[in-house]
């Protein structure tokens, strides 16, 4: 089965993010960046596939050489080889999803796996970007799901259930979280990962068909919340007092 | 994978990939599988078992040795920087660690022949098999050249008497390095459970190191058969085995002390007394900067002693002041953290004071502080005080 796993870096989640001077972009210096939480459910499920059917694993992100790192993680944790796809300055959404289609169109893999969500632009789209620019079927949030030849059975999270899809090889699908427990690089893996090569390839020169007007950091205020006596609100206040004033 | 621990400096971006995703593996698998049950063993006396084989899979055993006999092949920061990870758990977590990689696969690489490397060496990284080292004997703790562990020659080997103490790993281990002499030499040999003669009963009533198996080791008549015996003549012998474990050491200490000055910071946030935050208070400030401020030496120290290691010109005597700097510092911190949690620093929801009982054994053994102090003072006096 060939494989392609689309990775991205974001920020680690402890940073602390500023806005750069532009006041469109976030201030790269002194933040740490890491593989995209959501990426690590692919990169397993990809694994595991291997694991299943045999084939390759190709882990795949667009951006410069600072993203490396990630491919390496992806490395670590078994996939076979990685694709660092140039990535052009202005890039959204859609030239992002256009270079990682144009690429994959010429490695026709079996599946594509993606994360739910890259955690820093929160887009949600690229999985179903990718499908429609291949023309292949895609499914997104898949929170679990079975291959039975070349057909598919997923389910996936949807506002207070679950919705059970089917669909066919070759196909698009992004992972949930608890779609599996992502491994640790076992240490061994980390330094065989060295000797794996990443390709460069160059990204498409799609133009960028939105553009970012400006962003700013969300207002902290301090604000009230109201909660009643329902076994429920008293499981949310444990929650807010634990998680989020934590004093108890 | 977030990155974890303090980073004053900024020395997490002088490290390679490979040692940025050692730190990252080893520190996800100690929040997700030593942090949640250390707690419970260490109140409980018991070794988590089934941790070993985890940190087999994970590739922490004999780290620095080449793939193929098992090993990761890594450098020796990366070692570093795993034994900072395990020890952030527990300081007999990262015992285990510490014993199985520089005390037992190091000396069997360095000192065996390829035949018993081959036997053990993959075993011991899968922990198929478990090691211990014996040096230490009840009368012979800072002194080991005056060891009565003995062997003498028997036909188509050797025959070993004698006892060890404070032996972690002893009762749980397939095969002990063990350190006797032989016509007035120290030799090493290769004592394997089941042997006639070798028992090894676990030592009881700890107050530290409590999820960690310490043990006696001992020897009547044991027939010992000729490849079983260490290529090595000398005090030299185990003395650079415990160079390895010192270097371990020198970094884990930076993890316990981590896991007390992020207890620390977290608990001086959300302490309310007088109606603020203690963190508002100066007395507990300085004591939160003055852990950020060892804990950064600690770290360069370290960071350095590893590149030496690594390009070959480390000398043991470097080891000792990371040891004796990096423990002591460790252990004031855990007691300052105990002080600055008031009375929830001795309640086992918080690492506190697991840390700073494991830190007593942690400073004394493998060189006690005082031991490091003067090995340091015969080097630059040129005087030894302690012959």
């Amino acid at each position: 089965m060939n494989i392609v796993v689309c990775v991205s870096q974001v920020p680690d989640t402890t940073t602390k993010i500023a806005i750069g001077a532009d006041g469109k972009t976030i201030e790269k210096s002194g933040v740490k960046f890491i593989l995209n939480p959501y990426d690590e459910y692919a990169i397993e499920e990809g694994l595991q596939l291997k694991e299943k059917f045999g084939g390759t694993v190709t882990a795949l992100t667009v951006g410069n050489d600072s993203s490396k790192d990630i491919l390496r993680t992806a490395l670590a944790m078994g996939a076979d080889k990685a694709v660092l796809i140039s990535d052009s300055v202005n890039s959204d959404t859609f030239a992002i999803a256009s270079s990682i289609a144009d690429y994959a169109k010429t490695v026709a893999p079996d599946i594509i796996i993606l994360g739910r969500q890259s955690i820093d632009y929160d887009s949600f789209a690229m999985a179903s970007m990718v499908g429609e620019l291949m023309n292949l079927p895609s499914i997104s949030m898949v929170s679990s799901w079975t291959i039975n030849g070349t057909s598919i059975t997923a389910e996936r999270d949807i506002e207070g259930g679950k919705e059970v899809i089917e669909t066919s090889l070759p196909c698009v699908i992004s992972a949930q979280k608890g779609l599996n427990n992502p491994r640790y690089p076992k240490l061994p893996d980390i330094m065989k990962a060295k000797s794996k090569p990443i390709d460069a390839v160059a990204g498409a020169s799609v133009p960028a068909r939105v553009m970012t007007v400006s962003m700013e950091l969300p207002q902290t205020q301090r604000r009230g919340i109201i909660l009643n006596d329902s076994e429920h609100d008293i499981t949310e206040l444990v929650r807010l007092l634990h998680e989020d004033a934590k004093v108890i | 994978m977030a990155i974890h621990g303090c980073d004053y400096m900024g020395i997490y971006d002088l490290l390679s990939p490979e040692e940025k995703m050692v730190q990252e593996s080893v520190s996800d698998f100690v929040d997700n599988e030593v942090l949640p049950i250390i707690e419970k063993h260490y109140q409980a006396g018991t070794f988590p078992m089934h941790l070993a084989e985890k940190m087999a899979e994970l590739g922490v055993f004999g780290i620095t040795l080449p793939q193929e006999y098992g090993c990761a092949g890594a450098n020796n920061v990366c070692y570093g920087l795993a034994m900072q990870e395990l020890e952030r758990g527990d300081s007999a977590v990262r015992s285990f660690a510490s014993v199985q990689s520089s005390l037992v696969m190091y000396p069997i690489y360095t000192y065996g022949s390829e035949e018993i490397r081959r036997k053990w060496l993959p075993k011991l990284a899968s922990v198929q098999a478990i090691g211990c080292f014996g040096l230490t004997e009840p009368d012979f703790g800072s002194n080991p050249s005056g060891m009565i562990t003995n062997a003498v020659k028997i036909d188509g080997g050797y025959l070993l008497n004698g006892a060890k103490m404070w032996i972690t790993n002893g009762t749980l281990a397939d095969v002990a390095v063990v350190w006797a002499k032989f016509e007035g030499k120290v030799r090493g040999f290769l004592v394997e459970k089941g042997m006639k003669g070798f028992t090894a009963p676990e030592m009881k009533g700890k107050h530290s190191l409590r999820a960690s198996v310490t043990s006696e080791l001992v020897f009547q008549d044991v027939e010992i058969p000729e490849e079983n015996v260490l290529n090595v003549e000398g005090l030299r012998g185990p003395l650079s085995c415990l160079t390895q474990a010192r270097y371990g050491i020198s970094w884990g200490a930076i993890g316990a002390a981590l896991a007390c000055y992020e207890s620390s910071l977290n608990y001086a946030k959300s302490r309310i007394q007088f109606d603020k935050p203690i963190a508002s208070f100066q007395l507990v400030q300085e004591k939160l900067v003055y852990m950020l401020n060892e804990i950064t030496k600690a770290q360069l120290l370290c960071y350095h002693l590893g590149r030496l290691k690594d390009a070959g010109t480390m000398r043991p005597q470097q080891v000792s002041m990371a040891k004796r700097n990096n423990v002591d510092i460790a252990i004031q911190i855990a007691r300052i953290a105990r002080d600055l949690h008031g009375a929830n620093g001795i309640l086992d929801e918080y690492p506190i004071m697991r840390h700073a009982n494991n830190l007593e054994s942690v400073r004394t053994y493998e060189g006690t502080h005082d031991i490091h102090t003067l090995i340091l003072g015969a080097d630059i006096t040129g005087i030894q005080a302690f012959s």
